[in-house]
């Protein structure tokens, strides 16, 4: 879908912000760009719809070089979320939803549809939000329709800058969950910039760590815990506290015991690894007992389970 | 709790002391001498003394500061007062000077301009109280200047020396009323444009700032009058060469021209300021939405810019208003001539004559773009 080919950027006289890079993006995957700041995570994203020009190298998107297309007609292809939301405060939310589709000149009838049928997908209710103004809303309200606006007008690319950077834990995992959701729902692909190497193992079907404008590794989530290129990715996903993280990847279901019992309050097979840790830990048992979606008894988990075998 | 209301006791208490202690009416034999003071008693006003209990009821309400009666009660008092102290004046001038060719003057002292003016202020604190909008406290000045025209219409006032004066000047008043406003309009105008424009560059390239602001900084500080005298050289070598455009070193094309001057530095800042609060976040977003970047400036920038633009211009027409009245030095009429007049022959109703419209239209132009600028507000 985007293929990024040795591609380099400079500002001023610092040194570069992308040095010579290279990323094949897939159709349908959703890779993170995940590097401190100053990393040319960010730069990257904004060469693909041409905020930012490179000076070296070729980005091709659906085959095509981007440089062919107007940066107007490359940008209306491609949903754009950034971490402030950028909603225009003058508009309504469903002025803001209809963005797109207006500069794609939709009908109004297609337009209004499209916004309730956005607004519902992002769990608010149309009626209700429809005719507000962005001040009007909570924070992660705001994100939501900063994502439904992205998804106007059914982009094949989602570009997103730290979408969920400005907001507090609980609503940032809600909002993951359901970014989660949308792609495994449209198939859609995703390039997401972030810092937090949490929201990137979370989120990533592959993540791109970048440091001084370069990428260090990339890989699976699981590979960049296992397997760590050098010391500096060893860091950066956290050192201490891989086997936690390397703990969240997984849910209940991929470690049960079917069949067996244990006393106590179950616990979902749903929950990731880590969460099931953590109720060992505060219940102070080695063995919980599970139940599946519809809440019936489905086996149980032990502590030692959680060491792969 | 607050148990009263400083200052409307205030306000209250320097109504009667100014209508007691000051000269509510001044009488002199011409135009020309200052004349003896009549006070609130001396004046024959008849059954008209007993007005003076109507300011007891602001003291005796400013014990309930929050009541909305005693609130509604207040402004009727006021708005009946501002009425009445003028016609009371009118009816006691025809008393004393019945005779309408006669050089004797009857003219406002200062207890009458105090508590006129007070009880204004104290209308206008009653009415910012009572949170209402905009328009609607609009709506109670108009109907009571409407009123006040009203008395003067039917000829109440007619007896008083400033409408002796207005009589006696008509035709200059008229004149005078459509030059300011031509020197207003015709030199705000072409400011709005320009200064919109050098707005818009100034906020695209940084580099422009430092140098345009210095000039405009620079035009601002020049006194009218010396504006004026550096425009009148190049503007009559200009009338000599192009005897056909009409232009000249005085009268309406210098005072246009340094009135438009004057004007640009605060539109020129508005607009800068406009752009520069608009959300980078939200310029940023309509780029990568694949705006292009004239709907940018359109739909984004200039909406969300409009309400500081709104604020600038409307200083900006304020100000012209009241600078309007030193063109009259070079000769380009408005108010300034009546004032001028009055000024070099002492006759203060003359001055008054220039000056109280020039008041009343800069309130007027004040209030026009509070209520635009509230129109295009945000929604709330």
């Amino acid at each position: 879908m985007i293929d990024i080919s040795q591609v380099s950027k400079t500002f001023g006289s610092a040194g570069p912000a992308v040095d010579d890079l290279s990323l094949h993006i897939a159709t349908g995957e959703f890779v993170v760009l995940i590097g401190a700041s100053g990393s040319g995570k960010s730069t990257t994203l904004r060469m693909i719809n041409r905020l930012v020009e490179p000076d070296r190298g070729s980005i091709r998107f659906a085959g095509v070089d981007i440089r062919q297309i107007k940066p107007e007609a490359l940008r209306r292809r491609m949903g754009y979320a950034i971490q402030s939301t950028g909603l225009f405060p003058h508009w309504t939310v469903a002025q803001n939803i209809a963005t797109v589709p207006q500069l794609l000149k939709w009908s109004k009838a297609r337009v209004a549809d499209r916004i309730d049928e956005l607004l519902t997908l992002l769990h608010l209710d149309p009626d209700a939000f429809r005719g507000r103004y962005p001040h009007q809303l909570s924070g992660g309200q705001q994100q939501r329709v900063g994502v439904a606006r992205a998804l106007a007008a059914d982009p094949d690319v989602l570009l997103m800058d730290e979408p969920f950077g400005a907001l507090d834990p609980v609503t940032r995992a809600t909002l993951q969950a359901e970014l989660l959701r949308i792609h495994a729902l449209s198939g859609k692909t995703v390039v997401l910039v972030t810092h937090d190497i949490d929201e990137a193992l979370q989120l990533g079907s592959r993540i791109v760590l970048m440091n001084h404008g370069r990428i260090v590794q990339q890989g699976r989530p699981i590979d960049l815990l296992r397997h760590p290129a050098n010391t500096f990715v060893h860091d950066f996903v956290g050192r201490t506290e891989i086997g936690i993280r390397l703990l969240a990847l997984d849910r209940v279901a991929s470690r049960l015991r079917p069949g067996e019992r244990a006393a106590g309050e179950p616990i979902s097979a749903e929950l990731s690894l880590r969460e099931a840790l953590s109720a060992f830990v505060a219940r102070r048992v080695d063995r919980l007992p599970v139940v599946d979606e519809q809440g019936r008894p489905a086996g149980a988990l032990c502590f030692d389970d959680l060491l792969e075998r | 709790m607050k148990r009263y209301a400083p200052v409307q006791g205030v306000l209250a208490l320097c109504i009667l002391m100014s209508l007691f202690g000051l000269p509510f009416l001044r009488f002199a034999p011409n135009r020309l001498l200052t004349g003896e003071g009549l006070s609130w008693w001396q004046a024959p006003l008849g059954p008209g003394h007993w007005a003076c209990v109507l300011p007891l009821g602001w003291l005796l309400s400013a014990r309930w500061p929050g009541n909305r009666f005693a609130r509604g009660a207040d402004m009727l008092v006021a708005v009946l007062w501002l009425l009445l102290l003028p016609w009371l004046a009118g009816t006691t001038a025809r008393q004393w000077v019945p005779d309408a060719d006669s050089l004797a003057r009857v003219s406002l002292g200062a207890g009458f301009w105090l508590s006129w003016g007070l009880a204004a202020l104290l209308l206008s604190e009653r009415l910012r109280e009572a949170g209402w909008p905009l328009w609607r406290r609009g709506l109670i000045w108009g109907a009571t200047i409407l009123l006040l025209v009203g008395e003067g219409l039917v000829g109440a006032l007619d007896d008083l020396s400033l409408l002796r004066e207005y009589g006696n000047h008509q035709d200059a008043f008229e004149l005078a009323f459509g030059q300011h406003i031509r020197l207003v309009v015709f030199s705000v105008l072409p400011a709005v444009v320009l200064g919109a424009l050098l707005g818009m560059a100034a906020a695209r390239h940084n580099r422009l700032q430092g140098p345009l602001f210095a000039v405009l900084n620079l035009i601002q500080t020049l006194p009218s009058i010396a504006l004026f005298g550096l425009l009148l050289a190049p503007l009559a070598w200009l009338g000599e060469r192009l005897p056909a455009s009409g232009i000249a070193g005085i009268g309406m094309a210098p005072a246009l021209l340094a009135l438009m001057l004057y004007s640009l530095l605060p539109i020129t800042r508005g607009t800068l300021a406009g752009l520069q609060q608009v959300p980078a976040a939200a310029v940023d977003a309509a780029r990568g939405m694949g705006m292009s970047p004239r709907q940018i400036l359109w739909r984004v920038e200039l909406p969300l810019a409009l309400p500081v633009f709104l604020a600038g211009v409307r200083i900006t027409a304020v100000q012209a208003v009241g600078l309007a009245v030193v063109a009259a030095l070079i000769g380009a009429g408005g108010f300034g001539t009546i004032m001028f007049q009055g000024l070099s022959g002492s006759a203060l109703d003359l001055v008054l004559l220039g000056v109280i419209p020039v008041v009343a239209m800069a309130i007027a132009v004040d209030l026009l773009f509070k209520l635009i600028s509230a129109g295009v507000a945000r929604h709330d």
